[in-house]
């Protein structure tokens, strides 16, 4: 029974976090979870999730270090070149008709999917009529989304993802490379908003053209998938367009019949007109 | 209630020859789930469930983030997804880091599994030449599954095979054809 008593104790971490601190992982899919809060508590040296629990209401400081194993993402730009391919030559040409657009990247953790669409708008010559809203629940992840900086050596997978996407630029024109990193330039950030915002407990604050969510709902319990979905169904203006990451989907959605397939195997949505 | 029983399996080198000789033999009556990981290259698409579904008696699919777990069917997970169980219904996939370079992980899934399903589990870890399974079967064990290990000596690549061994000398070692008329009789 061993196991029954580690569930128990990490919901009790949980519902301590949520109480104290105001974030909400106790609908975050539980298996991830676990796994994630195992590697905290042995990389933060606890006994049980117990012990843990008592530090972290004590002692705020703990709170950042548990955040970023909670939450903390890599992923790449480009990544599924075949995705942003779809965005580019089906979703671009319906953008093009609005005089302006706005873009939402939610739970975008160091930026790699923003930047990726943001070099994407400027090499089809909508970046200036865009508005990008890039939200996390991780300030330290925004604050490195902010700052554009990635390891040098991602950058060569980067580079050959881009050009799989059709890019037509140079990625190297976009970054100064330095001491082992690539910084990327700031009239990328012209147009973007990086903002605090949660999909478990915040709501619609904008009308969006196009929400891209990768591989953040499958973090989620099917209830709260349901939840953030009804967001991006609210915040989409009609014909509004809604990309997932490539093994997630609005099958198993109440929403679901709010959106059409619109590019099927790239998991792009199209908003219905109602 | 007890959990009911579910199979996971995990290959790398020499994967497809050998999940050839164990799948297919898989009656179209074969009551529990199946979870498969193998090594895949993270940026291509991949065709194994197609392979295996031409082959198969029972229905395969590669697994979708949040998909029921059915009864009799195979599950494969994605290149470039770790593959969880999220609860007896319900398999999860993750894009965390990949663990000793693999996405998917055989650990994540073994563990995950043993989570879940506790006694009822059966894990295999065949031909192989990385690590990688080695610790999640050791947990399977410990949390009071079957274990099974395929005969290092006719594996093509024997590593995965003797890492598991050596974190989990409980498992069984057993041919192929061992391992399948093993499963018959799950």
């Amino acid at each position: 029974m061993h196991d029954k008593i580690e569930d128990i104790e990490i919901r009790l971490l949980l519902e301590a976090l949520f109480l104290k601190y105001h974030y909400d992982f106790r609908k975050y899919a539980a298996a991830s979870v676990k796994r994630r809060l195992r590697q905290a508590k042995e990389a933060m040296g606890f006994e049980t999730f117990s012990a843990m629990q008592e530090a972290l209401l004590h002692d705020a400081s703990m709170l950042p270090r548990l955040l970023g194993y909670l939450t903390v993402q890599v992923s790449e730009m480009f990544r599924d070149p075949s995705y942003f391919r779809a965005i580019r030559e089906k979703v671009v040409p319906h953008l093009r008709t609005y005089p302006s657009l706005r873009l939402w990247v939610a739970g975008c953790s160091e930026g790699e999917e923003l930047y990726s669409l943001v070099i994407l708008f400027r090499e089809e010559g909508l970046e200036d009529r865009t508005l990008f809203y890039a939200t996390d629940i991780n300030q330290d992840a925004l604050a490195r989304a902010e700052a554009g900086v990635f390891d040098l050596e991602r950058i060569q997978h980067f580079t050959e993802n881009h050009r799989q996407s059709g890019g037509h630029s140079s990625l190297s024109s976009y970054y100064s490379a330095a001491y082992g990193r690539a910084s990327f330039d700031k009239t990328l950030r012209k147009q973007v908003v990086f903002a605090d915002h949660s999909l478990v407990t915040d709501a619609v604050f904008a009308e969006m053209h196009l929400i891209s969510c990768r591989n953040v709902l499958i973090y989620f319990d099917r209830e709260l998938q349901d939840r953030a979905i009804g967001l991006f169904k609210d915040s989409l203006a009609r014909k509004g367009f809604l990309g997932l990451g490539a093994k997630e989907n609005l099958r198993f959605s109440g929403h679901a019949g709010a959106f059409l397939d619109f590019v099927r195997e790239e998991k792009i949505y199209q908003r219905r007109t109602e | 209630m007890s959990a009911p029983g579910a199979i996971v399996i995990g290959a790398s080198a020499g994967a497809l020859e050998a999940l050839s000789v164990l799948l297919p033999a898989l009656p179209a009556s074969f009551a529990s789930p199946v979870f498969v990981v193998v090594h895949l290259p993270p940026d291509r698409k991949s065709i194994l469930a197609e392979i295996f579904q031409a082959k198969c008696r029972i229905p395969v699919h590669e697994a979708e983030d949040k998909e029921p777990i059915m009864a009799g069917t195979i599950y494969f997970a994605p290149p470039n997804y770790h593959l969880l169980i999220e609860t007896e219904n319900s398999l999860a996939l993750s894009s965390d880091e990949p663990v000793r370079y693999s996405r998917p992980s055989i650990d994540v899934l073994f563990e995950s599994a043993a989570d879940t399903y506790g006694p009822a589990l059966t894990a295999i870890v065949l031909t192989g030449a990385n690590p990688d399974g080695a610790d999640g079967l050791r947990r399977i064990g410990l949390a009071g599954g079957t274990v099974l290990v395929q005969d290092p000596t006719e594996a093509m690549a024997p590593e995965m095979p003797l890492a598991a061994l050596a974190a989990c000398p409980t498992a069984q070692v057993l041919p192929l054809a061992g391992i399948a008329s093993f499963l018959l009789g799950v």
